[in-house]
């Protein structure tokens, strides 16, 4: 009895490690896209890839923002059990997985279909470059300096909806009369954001630059970012109450529904509206760079392909990575994502109002911004963070003594 | 003429049995320690170099008023918790103790938080708290329009709401603690008071707390340690928030270290969260655990 129980389990073992090699690679791809807009978005992902036929799209998204799934991923590459694909932002996040040479180079395929004619900006392109290699696949590009808005709750409080920043403090009053929230917003990183918007699109082009690129202490201690820091108090006094400790999404969904009547918050929020199955244009609405300077960053997702010994599973990920760049899944990907494709070539008739704006925007490549994770280190943002959110939260601190320890910030920066 | 074993190899076994244990504090508390402050001198950002820079870490970290507002709400949640569980606990043990009915079904529902994670304690008192759908929604839609309970958006109070949370979480096990301490108390001592005609509350003041010392003190260490890691219920209640106001040194060291790629300053806060319980710490266990010659005990 016991001897045939063994055997059973090891005849079962067996046949189930047959079976897993028939099947011709079940490729793991991990991702923190768990939101209702961009779960939708790694779905397009999923099943135009079941679709190629014989590899398998096996979904491995883990729940939490960035920094929760960053060092699972980063552990998991490290520790020998790497995944099929994974997702990572555009940047600095896997540059010492590269150096160590525990990715799968691109070159080959890059080169012979030819990423680079069409992948625009350039930089998405660069910044998977190591040693002249490719190492990742780009497949969407975000920029934080959105508004969104919600023309309904302007209509329902009588006042005008605003096409700018200025017009939007201006119709506050009015929206606050009605119980509408004037300006949703929620955790530390998104109050931040706020700020980082601000810089972008209140004080142009240039003080952006001046602060990022040249960590000047003239200009972050100047009477044009006293302004921007002036516009940041204006926006503390829209927020409601509850904002603390809330999610990104919960405060979309508050401009969706009404209750709130606008957010400022990266194109990422536009996944959420369409979830809702909302039309741009007339049930939301979006400011792109505030209605200001029109300029956006161009951060985003990229994939990176762990090495592996499997020899079917190195074929299924170039299959993969030759399809994320492909025209098709890049229409269809980003119109889910709400974020804009890294082509140049593709037809976006099917994009909505607040893509084609974007997509505009970024034609020129005047417009084009660095962002904040290229230009500090993540100490010096989070110094800001800290900045940001205690002037934020406490409506007794001036603009003065705020921009004077930014100035004692930026001045540290490396 | 049997030969006196050479004084090292006296009880061998014993010996190689505690080398583990010897050689884990040796190298994971004092060496880690002693790297600690080391590398806390040094410009450190994500890996560790050995670049001094003196007293640098350390005026900037007290330069940065996150930290300030860290140490200030340390002490202000270390004294309220550590005298209100203290007094709480005691009160609850002493009612416990009146053999009243249903005891272990009460005894159970006091101590039943402590079961809990500090993440759900927090996730609860969040949802208790938050005015949307919180006490204050619930005041209100009795009838008490005005009625405004800020304490998790106003950053005036809301370390006074990690204090009330961590209560409910940590004051069940003080209760239990003191309980098995009151249990120990003789029940002729009792007797003798009554015969005295000394009152309840003075016996308890007078007589039984006295007698309770080293209950008091094992409680006292719990509780201090469990106050000056608190870092989970934080982070579940307000994350720190709104802006800086419920910050702790303990999420300072986290989110330097591990988020922000600063080892520097990291260790360094981390180094004067060690100084402080050091400074607390030494002269109260020099006093109490120093040997007692002259009450005519002798130290083995």
């Amino acid at each position: 009895m016991r001897y045939r129980s063994i055997m059973a389990v090891l005849a079962t073992s067996t046949f189930l490690f047959a079976a897993s090699q028939v099947r011709a690679a079940d490729l793991e791809v991990t991702h923190w896209w768990t939101s209702g807009g961009e779960a939708a978005a790694a779905k397009v992902l999923a099943s135009s890839y079941d679709k190629l036929g014989g590899d398998k799209w096996v979904d491995g998204a883990i729940a939490g923002s960035g920094s929760t799934a960053r060092p699972i991923i980063v552990s998991r590459i490290l520790g020998g059990n790497p995944m099929g694909a994974t997702q990572l932002n555009t940047g600095r996040d896997a540059e010492d997985l590269v150096k160590a040479g525990l990715m799968t180079d691109l070159t080959e395929l890059a080169t012979k279909e030819g990423w680079a004619d069409f992948i625009r900006p350039s930089k998405l392109l660069d910044a998977c470059k190591y040693e002249g290699k490719i190492y990742c696949v780009p497949v969407n590009i975000h920029s934080w300096q959105w508004m969104w808005i919600n023309p309904n709750a302007f209509k329902q409080a009588g006042a005008a909806v605003p096409t700018n920043w200025q017009e939007f403090v201006a119709a506050a009053p009015k929206l606050k009369e009605k119980g509408i929230i004037p300006l949703a917003t929620g955790d530390a990183w998104q109050i931040d954001g706020v700020f980082r918007v601000m810089l972008a699109n209140l004080g142009g082009k240039d003080l952006y630059l001046k602060i990022l690129d040249q960590k000047s202490t003239e200009a972050a201690g100047g009477p044009e970012t006293k302004a921007i820091w002036q516009a940041f108090a204006d926006a503390r006094e829209l927020a409601d109450p509850g904002y603390v400790g809330r999610q990104w999404n919960e405060a979309t969904s508050l401009v969706l529904t009404g209750k709130a009547a606008g957010q400022i918050m990266g194109d990422w929020a536009q996944g959420e509206f369409g979830v809702a199955g909302k039309v741009a244009g007339t049930d939301y609405d979006c400011l792109p760079g505030l209605g200001v300077h029109p300029a956006l960053d161009t951060g985003g997702d990229a994939f990176y392909f762990p090495k592996n010994a499997n020899p079917e599973i190195t074929k299924a990920q170039l299959k993969l990575a030759s399809m994320l760049v492909s025209k098709e899944t890049q229409v269809a990907f980003n119109l889910a994502k709400g974020s804009l494709p890294i082509r140049g070539d593709i037809d976006m008739q099917a994009a909505n109002e607040c893509m084609k704006k974007g997509i505009k925007i970024l034609t020129d490549s005047n417009n084009v911004l660095p962002s904040y994770e290229q230009a500090f280190s993540s100490d010096t943002q989070g110094q800001i963070e800290d900045l940001t959110t205690e002037f934020f939260a406490d409506k007794t601190m001036t603009v003065e003594d705020a921009q004077a320890r930014y100035v004692e910030i930026i001045g540290e920066a490396k | 003429m049997s030969r006196r074993p050479f004084a090292p190899l006296r009880n061998l076994n014993a010996k190689i049995a505690a080398v583990p244990m010897i050689v884990t504090v040796l190298v994971v508390f004092v060496g880690c320690t002693l790297w600690t402050v080391l590398y806390s001198f040094t410009s450190s950002r994500s890996l560790p170099t050995l670049d001094f820079v003196g007293f640098d870490q350390y005026t900037r970290l007290f330069r940065t008023s996150r930290w300030t507002v860290s140490l200030k709400n340390l002490a202000i949640f270390g004294l309220l918790s550590l005298a209100f569980s203290l007094i709480i606990g005691f009160i609850l043990a002493a009612l416990m103790d009146q053999k009243i009915r249903f005891e272990n079904t009460f005894r159970t529902i006091f101590l039943y938080p402590h079961a809990l994670s500090f993440i759900v304690t927090g996730l609860v008192w969040q949802w208790i708290l938050t005015p949307a759908y919180g006490v204050q929604k619930v005041v209100r839609d009795l009838g008490f329009e005005t009625f405004s309970f800020p304490i998790l958006t106003d950053g005036r109070f809301t370390i006074y709401a990690i204090v009330i949370a961590g209560l409910w979480q940590g004051t069940g096990l003080v209760m239990a603690l003191m309980l098995a301490g009151l249990r120990n108390i003789d029940d002729e001592i009792w007797k003798a008071a009554r015969v005295d005609g000394i009152p309840a509350w003075k016996t308890y003041l007078f007589i039984i707390i006295p007698m309770m010392r080293p209950v008091f003190i094992t409680t006292l260490v719990i509780i201090s340690a469990a106050i000056v890691k608190v870092y989970d219920l934080v982070v579940a209640l307000t994350n720190g928030g709104p802006g800086i106001s419920s910050e702790v040194p303990a999420k300072y060291v986290y989110d330097l270290m591990f988020s922000r790629g600063n080892l520097g300053q990291g260790l360094a806060a981390s180094t004067i969260m060690l100084t402080t319980v050091l400074i607390i710490l030494v002269p109260w266990a020099l006093l109490e655990f120093r040997p007692r010659y002259r009450k005519g005990k002798i130290p083995k």
